[in-house]
């Protein structure tokens, strides 16, 4: 069952129908509002605009070292180059000379200390873009060379940290873990991984008079833009707009990042008076920006025979780079996910946030989240092989409960818990037991190719942890032929945003989804907007938005009961058409007449996510609004000589609650699920011992194509699941959530490697699961090199290490 | 002077550029000077794919569409051809064309700055002749789907969707513009012929008519052999150039400044597959498609090295002998072609010689060209036939692997190329290759020399694995670390020993046939011996 060939099934039906409208639009599987521009070569990005004649273009110029101060900079071969209209340094920053997002620490131009390969030091404006970057690469700096501290280890052993150390518990594990039946330790590592969206940074900025900048963007967090260019600059925020219509892609990678890139080009513009492009070469982007954390962990966990785990002491850190950036709130979701679905009783974590010389790594879907989970899901997994038992029969020991066992580590209540549900039908639905046993059957007899299966579940809190960026506006404005145009205050960046968002003005209004157009980000129509970030896109300008159209048609409701004198129950929007009482008309025509009578048209919305609460100092409260499920199973199978490996099938289900539109939420899911695997298998990032990162184009670091997606794949959408909490129509947030759906790929690796050991061992594999990496562990394993003493160790192995 | 300008067919129209710097790329021309901001730049290295376009070219009746990267090819190198954009698939009514149409059904697009050039990817796909594709009666299988997709980097989607999107496409209509019967009309045939070219194109250093005859000129394509060897001979300082996969990226990543450049894809010459008795002889302007197509028909177990080299576009610019003479130690032909004893036929002005391609590197990036020659051609080995009594008893094998973090599109860590002659159980004839191993692709003599003469058996090869470390230091980088390579190329030959047993051949030796898989290949579930 459920083994069709992915071509064939579909567990979407797509309706494309721009013209359904009223609420049945809601749960439809409409197109991307963009795509008949995206097949046409239509959809306008940053860098697709149209631009004044006299527009320059501006390249960076960046450090060659990891750590050292400069002696000298000498800038006349690059003044002095053909094209070049301006160069500026940090001396140049009319204002503050800093785009960090939280902390004062990120430098847009550092001016005397180097703090990694790849830094910005300078910046050059030419006539053309290659001029530019021509320009930028003639500088003669001078500099005194410093040891750097390259990876995460060596920073513990250092002390350095780019925040203080942050410690979470509950119960007293130190104490129960020798109380424990059985105890284990181990060590675990993960790498990092580049957003890759395939749209690189962008800025472009255009002076306006009176000193003020417009600025398009490619951002996720154009309010954060307009702060960083407005305190560069010197300037009031209202004279710096930002807009941005869509995202080639964006992934975590341009919430934080783009401000260097947009203070970058609105300095030039500002020092030269004409518009500037800031278009990074991909080389440069994925040398200069940060990427998601790279993490490892150890530690101490005490179980009893069922596995079922009765403490847990850990050691998380994180290598954030140079700088703080978004690593605070990064490695706090980390700490806050290292329970996924399950209940730790007696846990006790404690948690560095690295300073090393290279790049400060920063936001990346998941945030944090994937990290934590990884480190329990290989924890449990440890604890299966040490046990002889089903990892899945592990899992499902260590599950939240319903009426107890049901608060998390820091202290919410878990009252929306599926996961026993989803896992339940995945299992059965997958033929998960069966596969398993037919897999240790063809392992028998099968001396090169093994195969592995894993389930593995995900819990995604969903919420910022920040209770302050919980919170969005929008604006809908219906013209007098009963078109109407929406803006707020989140950016598309492929995920559906703006899709979803239209879907509910539609629904509100009762028009057309075709009457409904959603216009570009733009801080001058919504202000004070947070980022499209921590997956809450649709739940927090869905119900903004949802806000401002019923705003509108209660004003319409109000003028046709006073015009008809009517009752407000007789009046009806669906369709495009209004029925007042036994007259039906136009939803045009009802707009105009109310026009006619002086009825405002506009309006705007707002809302705030309720419920949630949250102290920063000791990581409790009720972060999360509520909780997104998933389960993925994943049979893959490795080559014991050369250590590669495939994905042969996937099964997902997955909650988005009552989905807005399942066609979006599929994407999210399937896409998701193989970004996810991706950074556990083939994404590598390495950098060389003096820090510079060699994995920095497609042509190194491999992100998935096409035949990396399983030839068989059945993904579903939990059914009759609509959320906890008054959401938008009892949605759940998708954006995040299921890239986490793609550790079951790392542990259907570890479980084929598995195979090749002795009964009891633990699999010595970390992510990513390079074919390097699984012929490392298979010879570890085979030649029983490695036991519980020497796990340690085995985080040399992690592929981020240099 | 009066020469022809530098023209190509855009949507029903010549297009002439003159005034243009032979460096610029297709991708710059197309979004810079003509405002066509539909085709994507990704990463200006031919390995994302958001750049991609489709080339036509005039070949006898048909017109031949292929996917290429515009980001890395030179515009000049299109003079001649027919240039589809994915604005070129607009239909007068506003209708989209059925690969557009299918990827929007199939909700195939997210973010939408890949889309284009998945597009133009899967337009190609829609306008092959059905007879070449798998199965031969129409429908785009999931191989060739996958295929058509590899050099299409997507990173919302996780491709289900285009997948399908690529079935979908061929259930729908036929498009007005953009359907086969269109691609192949009479008028663009017609068209294309207009703008055939008599002379060389020549384009002088700042992109304006040619005004001092003296000078090397910054661009020349010419259109014979001769007319090559002999520029050459008097442009010493010259830059050969081909499909331009690698050498794009001089400009787009380096930026250099390149020398005055010679072009040969014009020459017709040097676009040849010769076969004879014993030998496949390759042009120099071959591009890697055809020539692994003409390999692979002799040599049938090169395939999957064929489909896993570069990718679809790379394949339809980047020539065979260009991978060959640019040598780098980690390119994928050479390692099965020295393993075969192929040869390189090289020329100097009016000199001939042939060199066996294993005397051609002499060290990273050195190679054996004496100044103004270059590779005209290829000879590759062919399988020889067996009708002598004795000789039906010999088993030949030639094979290759491929080691590398991502199957499609990715540089070898290492790359190791095989060719045994079995007779008796003996192995009476070994030649092995490996790239990435040394500083150039390099026989691996020691371990040849421990199977040489050998039984066929597990012992065998498990000693020789033990040479894999004395005919190779190899070093560690971004791909894999030494050891692994060493532990990888020495598992190969395990790999090898295990595969060609398991196909039971009686001249093998003892091992019997079975049906186990002993690699991972490129249709995984099926050949993995999945239930089903």
């Amino acid at each position: 069952m459920n083994s069709a060939d992915t071509a064939i099934n579909r567990s979407v039906t797509a309706n494309d129908s721009d013209s359904s409208g009223g609420s049945n639009i809601i749960g439809k599987g409409v197109r991307h509002e963009s795509a008949h521009l995206h097949v046409s070569g239509g959809a306008l990005y940053a860098d697709d605009i149209a631009l004044p004649a006299n527009t320059l273009h501006a390249a960076l110029g960046i450090s060659s070292v990891a750590h050292g101060k400069m002696r000298s900079i000498d800038l006349y071969p690059v003044r002095t180059a053909p094209g070049v209209v301006a160069v500026i340094t940090a001396v140049d920053v009319p204002g503050a000379n800093n785009y960090g997002a939280i902390l004062d620490d990120d430098p847009i131009f550092s001016d005397a200390l180097v703090q990694y390969v790849g830094q910005p030091l300078f910046a050059v404006a030419a006539d053309t873009c290659d001029e530019a970057r021509r320009a930028a690469r003639l500088a003669r700096i001078d500099y005194e060379t410093l040891p750097p501290i390259l990876d995460i280890r060596a920073a513990i052993a250092a002390q350095s940290f780019v925040i203080p150390t942050q410690y979470l518990s509950r119960g007293d594990a130190s104490a129960m873990l020798p109380q424990a039946p059985q105890r284990l330790q181990g060590s675990i590592s993960m790498g990092g991984q580049d957003q890759f969206y395939l749209e690189g940074h962008i800025s472009v900025a255009l002076p306006q008079e009176d000193g003020a900048v417009l600025i398009y963007c490619s951002t996720q967090h154009p309010t954060e833009v307009q702060h960083k260019v407005s305190h560069a600059l010197g300037l009031p925020a209202h004279k710096v707009i930002v807009q941005c219509r869509r995202m080639g892609g964006g992934f975590g990678g341009k919430e934080s990042q783009p401000a260097l890139f947009a203070c970058v080009a609105a300095i030039l513009a500002t020092k030269t008076g004409r518009p500037v492009k800031m278009r990074v070469d991909r080389d440069a982007d994925m040398v200069i920006t940060g990427k998601r954390h790279d993490f490892i962990a150890d530690y101490d966990v005490g179980f009893d025979e069922r596995g079922r785990i009765k403490a847990l002491t850990l050691m998380m850190a994180s290598r954030c780079g140079y700088s703080a950036d978004l690593s605070g709130p990064v490695n706090d979701r980390a700490l806050m996910h290292i329970d996924n679905a399950y209940f730790l009783e007696h846990v006790s974590v404690v948690s560095h946030r690295c300073k090393t010389h290279t790049v400060s790594n920063t936001a990346f879907r998941g945030f944090g989240g994937p990290q934590g989970m990884v480190v329990i899901e290989q924890i449990i997994d440890d604890i299966a092989r040490t046990l002889k038992l089903d990892p899945l029969d592990v899992r499902r020991a260590n599950f939240y409960g319903i009426e107890e066992r049901n608060v998390t580590h820091y202290q919410q209540p878990v009252e929306d818990n599926v996961i026993g549900l989803i896992v339940d039908q995945l299992e059965i639905s997958s033929d998960y037991r069966a596969r398993r046993q037919r897999n240790s059957a063809f392992n028998l007899q099968s001396p090169v190719i093994k195969r592995g299966i894993a389930l593995t579940p995900v819990k995604f809190g969903i919420s910022f942890n920040a209770t302050l960026y919980n919170q969005a506006g929008a604006l809908v404005n219906v013209y007098t032929d009963g078109s109407v145009l929406i803006n707020h205050g989140g950016t598309e960046m492929g995920q559906g945003l703006f899709t979803k968002v239209a879907q509910v003005v539609a629904a509100e209004l009762g028009v057309p989804l075709c009457s409904v157009r959603s216009s570009a980000t733009d801080i001058s129509k919504v202000p004070n907007t947070s980022a499209t970030a921590a997956s809450s896109g649709s739940d927090l300008n869905g119900k903004a938005a949802q806000a401002a159209a019923q705003t509108i048609r209660q004003r319409l409701i109000d003028f046709a009961c006073e015009k008809y004198a009517l009752h407000a129950d007789a009046v009806k929007f669906a369709d495009g058409r209004v029925t007042l009482g036994s007259i039906e008309t136009d939803f045009a025509t009802l707009v105009l007449d109310a026009y006619a009578a002086r009825i405002s048209l506009s309006a705007t919305g707002y809302y705030r996510t309720p419920k949630i609460h949250y102290d920063r100092a000791t990581l409790t409260g009720r972060p999360f609004f509520y909780f997104a499920y998933g389960a993925a199973v994943v049979e893959a199978a490795i080559d014991t000589l050369t250590g590669e490996s495939r994905l042969l099938r996937v099964d997902i289900l997955h909650d988005a609650g009552t989905s807005l539109n399942p066609a979006i939420d599929i994407g999210q899911i399937e896409g998701g699920f193989l970004q996810g695997a991706g950074w556990l298998t083939s994404e590598e990032l390495w950098w060389n011992d003096r820090g510079e990162l060699k994995t920095h184009a497609p042509s190194t670091y491999k992100i998935p194509t096409a035949r990396d997606w399983p030839v068989q794949a059945n993904v579903n959408l939990l059914q009759n699941s609509p959320n906890a909490e008054d959401t938008i129509y009892r949605s759940k947030a998708v954006g995040e959530p299921p890239l986490m759906l793609g550790i079951a790929a790392l542990h259907a690796i570890r479980d084929a490697v598995a195979s090749c050991g002795k009964a009891g061992a633990v699999t010595p594999l970390n992510a990513p699961a390079t074919a390097e990496a699984v012929l490392r562990a298979l010879t570890q394993m085979q030649t029983g090199k490695l036991q519980k003493s020497t796990m340690r160790s085995s985080v040399e192995g992690g592929g981020a290490t240099p | 002077m009066n020469r022809q300008p530098l023209r190509f067919v855009l949507d029903g129209r010549v297009v002439t550029a003159d005034d243009v710097v032979p460096t610029t790329t297709l991708l710059q021309y197309l979004r810079d000077t003509l405002g066509r901001i539909g085709t994507k730049e990704g990463c200006a290295e031919g390995d994302c794919g958001a750049c991609t376009i489709v080339e036509g070219e005039l070949c006898g009746d048909r017109i031949e569409y292929r996917a290429v990267n515009s980001c890395i090819r030179f515009l000049p190198t299109f003079d001649g051809k027919e240039i589809v954009t994915v604005e070129s698939l607009k239909a007068p009514t506003g209708e989209l064309h059925p690969v557009q149409q299918a990827m929007v059904d199939c909700h195939a697009s997210q973010c939408g700055f890949c889309t284009p050039g998945f597009v133009m990817s899967l337009l190609a796909l829609y306008l092959k002749p059905k007879n070449s594709l798998k199965p031969k009666d129409g429908a785009p299988d999931r191989n060739d789907i996958i295929d058509a997709l590899s050099g299409n980097l997507c990173r919302c989607t996780g491709y289900r969707p285009i997948i399908d999107a690529a079935v979908r496409m061929a259930e729908l209509p036929e498009p007005l513009v953009g359907s086969n019967g269109d691609a192949q009309s009479e008028k663009r045939r017609a068209l294309l012929a207009t703008i055939a070219r008599t002379d060389s194109l020549v384009i002088d250093a700042s992109g304006t008519g040619s005004t001092d005859k003296a000078a090397t000129p910054a661009y020349i394509a010419p259109r014979t052999l001769d007319e090559l060897a002999a520029h050459y001979q008097q442009h010493p300082a010259s830059l050969l150039l081909a499909g331009a996969t690698d050498i794009g990226l001089w400009v787009t990543k380096q930026m250099r400044d390149l020398p005055p450049l010679i072009y040969i894809g014009s020459v017709a010459e040097l676009d040849y597959v010769k076969e004879s008795a014993d030998l496949l002889e390759i042009g120099a302007s071959v591009k890697l498609g055809k020539a692994y197509e003409a390999i692979c028909a002799h040599y049938p177990t090169l395939q999957e090295l064929a489909t896993r080299f570069a990718s679809t576009p790379i394949r339809n610019s980047g020539t065979f002998c260009g991978n060959i003479a640019n040598g780098s130690p980690i390119g994928d032909s050479m390692p099965f072609l020295l393993a075969l004893g192929a040869s390189v036929v090289l020329r100097c002005g009016d000199h001939t010689r042939e060199l066996p391609l294993e005397q051609f590197y002499l060290g990273y990036q050195k190679k054996a060209l004496q100044t103004s020659e270059f590779v005209a051609a290829v000879r590759v080995p062919l399988p020889q036939s067996v009708n002598t009594p004795d000789a039906r008893k010999i088993r030949s094998i030639v094979t290759s692997y491929k080691i590398s973090k991502r199957f499609d599109q990715d540089i070898s860590a290492v790359c190791g190329g095989y060719a045994l002659k079995i007779s008796d159980g003996q192995i009476v004839a070994v030649r092995i290759a490996y790239g990435g191993m040394a500083a150039i692709p390099q026989r691996a003599l020691k371990t040849e020399a421990a199977l040489i003469g050998q039984p066929w058996s597990a012992a065998t090869f498990k000693l020789a694995q033990q040479a894999i470390a004395l005919d190779y230091q190899p070093i560690g980088d971004m791909r894999a670390s030494a050891s692994y390579r060493l532990q990888v190329a020495a598992n190969l030959l395990m790999r090898l020993y295990l595969e060609k047993s398991q196909e039971g051949d009686p001249e093998m030796g003892a091992e019997s046939a079975s049906s186990l898989a002993m690699r991972i290949p490129a249709i995984s579930a099926t050949l993995l011996g999945l239930p089903s």
